[in-house]
């Protein structure tokens, strides 16, 4: 048995960190949130002034709407993008496994402000591609609408949350027993039914989290709008950074973070019942 | 069609269900299975029998189809199957640790193979009912794998592969993961199934005891060639080479010098009808060793006295070590209380059998 002193030195520090700076933020937030600015001074007195300004001027709606439906195209590219190269490096690349995992996991070393600017560099008017279609004479003029659209915000976003639905996916395409897609052959499934059968339903935990990843993750970006998204492509956060920075608004700014925050919650809780549904052992 | 070679060993070719031609399998530089012939005769229940790596695996992973062979055709009813993928051959295996599939119920396991090959759903339903009642596991048509004890797994594991019909079941160490009691009761179980619905049992193990109380014949694999094949009293009473006496069973290997049809190993000499003078390896089994009474005398048994070195009790036998002038001898006779000293023993020499080293 541990003694009271030890287990109160091994749980302190854990303890203090989730207080510190998770527990106590969020209770300021909420705080905030009820609280209300008066001449340039937040002044604390409750009230639900800021959550009705939510629900009546349409514009906070609508960029949630979007952030959602960027967010959500996001879910979808890096799934697109991540499910076919976690089956093809679990099944089919046998020694190149280590390689190619490498190669995925490497981008994540490179700062996020650097791969936002080389999207910058590669879809602006001076950038590569626009560079390339004129110098196939596709075009005259550089295109414009590649960069600063919720276009170039959804490539930079599936880019750089791709690997995040990647690992998980290859996790749980790992963990399949290979033993179950001889036994599937054995019986008479050919490849497809087989993947259909089998390993989509036995990889559906890991698909789960990596949606949840990706999906959560970008909802709460506010640089790649900023980088190369312009006007048109505003998301949630960078209201909530606005109303926090120049507009001084830090009651406004804290509604929208709940309200953020308790979406953000549902969805986790939500996914984290499904994948206890779809997870067998 | 090449006709396979006829020995004593194979069956005509109309009679085979299952013919394997000089089928060779390497991974890069490692021979695992060398020129394996072999037929399996329909309704037979035959054993691979052998050590780890002796290629048995390997041999069935190559008739279901989950690796190709270098070189040799397997053929099943006329058709060749070592060029068909493997979910279009009529075999189906029932796996080592079961391989169940954990998102499905025990029904839909067993139903699974009838659902992709698109049977009637009237029809599945029908058949997948009944043979879960011939492993009597009805009653758990829809608890998960997970929920389910190793045997109940192991009956569902069969059940899923007997449901299609194969004309072909393999059986990849389907018991070694039971503890010995239910081992015991499965082999019983296995063994009436197959009596009763008289499917082919191509059946992998490497407890040479559990082939020898299942098969209707074994063939023992070494290093990835087949040393004998035979049932499994033949193959006791009649071991080819010395690595199968020793395999199947406990020996005693007897280094004799045969001259003139008369066998000498130490002090034992024995007739034997292997003209061939030089050195030979004789197999006599411990069991064939016995006490000899003090007056039967004369009689054509070898005789001959031993010093008795150990005695192990072991229920209803007594494993004897003896020393018979500097020979070490094997010996099991019927319980019979202490012995010490120097005893008189008798062998019959039919039952020293000539074997290939």
């Amino acid at each position: 048995m541990y003694s009271r002193a030890y287990k109160l030195i091994v749980s302190l520090p854990p303890l203090l960190w989730v207080g510190l700076f998770l527990f106590l933020p969020y209770a300021l937030m909420l705080a905030h949130s009820f609280w209300l600015v008066r001449d340039g001074f937040i002044v604390h007195q409750w009230n639900l002034q800021n959550y009705a300004k939510l629900f009546q001027n349409p514009v906070y709606l609508t960029v949630l709407l979007r952030t959602m439906r960027i967010a959500a195209s996001v879910t979808f590219l890096s799934l697109a993008l991540g499910y076919p190269l976690a089956y093809y490096m679990s099944f089919h690349a046998g020694a190149r496994k280590d390689l190619l995992y490498q190669l995925v996991i490497v981008p994540l070393w490179v700062s996020y402000l650097v791969r936002g600017y080389a999207w910058k560099t590669i879809l602006g008017s001076e950038g590569v591609v626009n560079g390339f279609l004129q110098y196939l004479h596709v075009t005259n003029e550089p295109v414009s609408f590649f960069l600063y659209s919720p276009f170039a915000v959804v490539l930079m976003l599936t880019h750089i949350y791709t690997p995040f639905v990647f690992l998980p996916l290859y996790a749980s395409l790992e963990h399949i027993p290979r033993n179950l897609i001889e036994a599937s052959q054995d019986l008479g499934a050919s490849p497809r039914s087989t993947f259909f059968r089998v390993i989509l339903p036995l990889s559906l935990p890991g698909l789960l989290a990596g949606a949840t990843f990706a999906f959560v993750l970008s909802l709460g970006d506010f640089l790649a709008p900023l980088l190369v998204g312009g006007p048109s492509s505003i998301m949630i956060a960078n209201i909530v950074q606005s109303l926090f920075g120049t507009a001084f608004d830090w009651p406004l700014g804290a509604s929208i973070s709940v309200c953020i925050l308790l979406l953000t919650i549902a969805l986790l809780f939500l996914t984290e019942r499904l994948e206890k549904r779809c997870s067998f052992r | 069609m090449s006709q396979p070679p006829s020995s004593s060993d194979s069956l005509s070719v109309d009679e085979a269900l299952l013919d394997v031609r000089n089928v060779a399998k390497h991974f890069g530089s490692q021979n695992v299975l060398k020129n394996i012939s072999l037929q399996i005769a329909s309704g037979e229940f035959l054993t691979l029998l052998g050590e780890s790596g002796s290629g048995k695996t390997t041999l069935l992973r190559l008739i279901a189809g989950f690796e190709q062979p270098t070189s040799g055709e397997i053929w099943m009813s006329g058709v060749r199957l070592d060029t068909l993928p493997p979910y279009r051959r009529r075999v189906n295996t029932v796996f080592q640790q079961y391989a169940l599939f954990p998102h499905l119920s025990v029904q839909e396991n067993v139903a699974y193979g009838l659902h992709v090959t698109r049977v009637a759903k009237t029809e599945i339903c029908a058949r997948v009912h009944e043979t879960l009642h011939m492993v009597k596991m009805q009653e758990f048509a829809d608890a998960r794998p997970a929920w389910l004890s190793g045997g109940q797994q192991q009956r569902v594991a069969l059940a899923r592969a007997l449901v299609n019909r194969p004309q072909l079941l393999l059986l990849d160490e389907p018991l070694s993961a039971l503890d010995a009691n239910l081992r015991k009761q499965m082999q019983g179980e296995l063994k009436s199934l197959q009596r009763e619905i008289g499917i082919t049992f191509l059946f992998v193990t490497h407890d040479q005891e559990e082939a020898m109380a299942l098969s209707d014949r074994i063939a023992l694999l070494r290093d990835g060639a087949l040393e004998q094949i035979a049932s499994p009293r033949d193959i006791y009473a009649r071991p080819a080479t010395a690595y199968v006496a020793q395999f199947v069973g406990q020996t005693n290997l007897l280094r004799a010098e045969i001259c003139g049809g008369v066998a000498t190993c130490g002090i034992l000499r024995w007739p034997t009808h292997f003209i061939a003078n030089g050195a030979a390896l004789f197999s006599l089994r411990p069991e064939a060793i016995r006490l000899a009474p003090e007056d039967a005398a004369g009689t054509a048994a070898v005789r001959f006295r031993a010093v008795i070195r150990q005695q192990i009790f072991s229920g209803s036998s007594e494993q004897l070590e003896v020393d018979c002038a500097g020979l070490a001898l094997r010996v099991r006779i019927p319980t019979l209380g202490a012995l010490t000293g120097e005893h008189e023993f008798a062998f019959s020499p039919a039952d020293a059998v000539l074997v290939r080293s």
